[in-house]
């Protein structure tokens, strides 16, 4: 099985990345984006039978830094 | 006074670190980060540089290193610690210091000598300067943007816990914030290297009151 958890960035909190992306975009001429915010894909393979506790659990100590960062996880 | 520095695949600053604790007198051992456990010392310093090359987030793969366990046990047991600029990624990453430290607001790599305050003159670390004294420490960080939630700023400001702020903005980090310590005041973040302001040939000593104060704390205590 496989999982996929989504690191961003909380609201609120400044993303320097996203608003260089942003300008960048603006400078190519595409007019009208209003914000861009960058985060991470993290993809792991998993055991059978590892629950989505586990992956939240690896979140909580590693993948996220959750004084800035949240998360999602996706299973399939 | 005996301290360790620990050493992480990646990082850079531990040779200057051990040197500037040596010169103020402290016996230092340097440990490698497989170590499970530390030698009964009185200060950890955690040194800057690139701990497993920043992957995931700067600090991130060295604070759940088997050395960091031993780093931990050693402040919740009081024993004082260090961490500059990875370092104090490191002790965020442990959560020994609230906040998180984050990209340079202006994206760029930034290499050279700032001013800092001393905002606090209450700790070991600082006592040795005056409150208010405009100090010269380099920095080189590419991620030194402190960010903390309004509460914890809140809890940091009433508790005289903020002990260096920059001079002017340099990285977009709340406040300025340059160095915090943890609530019992025995643990000290910074992102400038203090370490590398020892010595007169090598552009300034302004770090030196940070090294000897803290023996002179720590041989008092």
């Amino acid at each position: 099985m496989k999982a996929r958890v989504h690191v961003m960035l909380k609201n609120g909190v400044l993303d320097p990345q996203g608003e260089a992306v942003r300008h960048a975009l603006g400078a190519l001429g595409f007019a009208g984006v209003e914000g861009v915010r960058q985060g991470k894909v993290i993809e792991l393979d998993l055991a059978d039978g590892t629950t989505e506790a586990t992956v939240k659990e690896m979140c909580e100590k590693l993948l996220a830094n959750t004084v800035i960062e949240s998360y999602t996880v996706e299973l399939s | 006074m005996k301290a360790a520095v620990l050493q992480f695949p990646g990082s850079n600053c531990d040779r200057d670190m051990a040197v500037a604790l040596e010169k103020s007198g402290f016996d230092v051992t340097v440990v490698w980060h497989k170590d499970a456990s530390l030698p009964k010392v009185d200060l950890v310093a955690v040194p800057g540089g690139f701990s497993f090359g920043d992957y995931l987030r700067c600090g991130a793969i060295a604070a759940q290193s088997p050395v960091c366990q031993g780093l931990v046990d050693h402040v919740h047991a009081g024993g004082y610690a260090l961490g500059v600029c990875n370092g104090f990624q490191v002790l965020t990453e442990t959560r020994l210091l609230p906040g998180a430290l984050m990209r340079n607001a202006g994206l760029k790599f930034v290499c050279r000598t700032v001013g800092l305050t001393v905002e606090t003159t209450d700790s070991a670390f600082t006592s040795g300067y005056t409150k208010g004294q405009i100090v010269d420490i380099p920095v080189a960080h590419h991620d030194g943007n402190y960010y903390c939630d309004d509460e914890t700023f809140a809890a940091l400001r009433d508790q005289d816990r903020i002990a260096f702020t920059y001079t002017e903005n340099v990285n977009g980090a709340r406040e300025n914030i340059a160095g915090v310590l943890s609530e019992n005041r025995r643990v000290l973040g910074m992102m400038p290297h203090p370490e590398r302001a020892i010595d007169a040939n090598h552009g300034g000593t302004d770090g030196q009151a940070l090294f000897r104060s803290m023996l002179d704390q720590l041989v008092s205590a």
